[in-house]
């Protein structure tokens, strides 16, 4: 486990994008914006993933990033299609 | 190499940092979509390059991991842009806020 003072300041600048996010995420007011906030979130955690493979020297973190990367892909079409559904219902019955 | 490296560290985390800094300041949900897309997926890849440049060994799944946001990360946004777009949400003109 070794740090430079480099990468020090680069983790505390991802840790702060998070925190803004989630200020977003608290503060949104409509649920758009708290779904764009949590896919942002996760975009960032996957680059926290990365560095943290960088940081503990093992290679098996970086399937770890790709599969939380897919997941939140998955999750974020899911949410859209959520997102979307009720629209669909009233023309339906419209 | 490992100072370079580093400075593409620094670099996708400033780049990251500025999305997520556009998220809090945008005034309407579309244009958080574009900060909160674009800044962060130019400064994930950044970091993915500061990685490879620091572990050369990494470079195959480095850049499976690149090619994957890269494709998946617009993909996402516009999906969320077109569904709020139909569940109604409208854009914000002009300097109304």
């Amino acid at each position: 486990m070794s740090f430079s003072l480099l990468q020090m300041v680069a983790l505390l600048l991802l840790g702060m994008a998070v925190i803004l996010s989630v200020i977003r995420f608290l503060i949104g007011p409509t649920t758009a914006d708290r779904i764009v906030a949590a896919d942002t979130v996760a975009v960032i955690a996957t680059g926290g993933i990365v560095m943290l493979t960088l940081m503990l020297e093992s290679a098996l973190y970086l399937d770890l990033a790709l599969l939380f990367g897919m997941l939140s892909f998955i999750g974020v079409v899911v949410l859209a299609q959520v997102i979307t559904a009720p629209e669909q219902d009233q023309q339906e019955t419209s | 190499m490992n100072f370079v490296g580093d400075l593409f560290l620094l670099l996708g985390a400033l780049f990251t940092f500025l999305g997520a800094m556009g998220l809090i300041r945008m005034p309407d949900v579309y244009s958080r979509i574009q900060a909160g897309t674009k800044a962060v997926t130019l400064g994930l890849l950044s970091i993915l390059l500061g990685v490879a440049l620091h572990q050369p060994e990494w470079i195959p799944k480095l850049l499976i991991i690149a090619l994957f946001v890269l494709l998946t990360n617009p993909v996402g946004s516009s999906v969320l842009a077109r569904a709020f777009l139909r569940s109604g949400i409208k854009p914000v003109k002009g300097e109304e806020r």
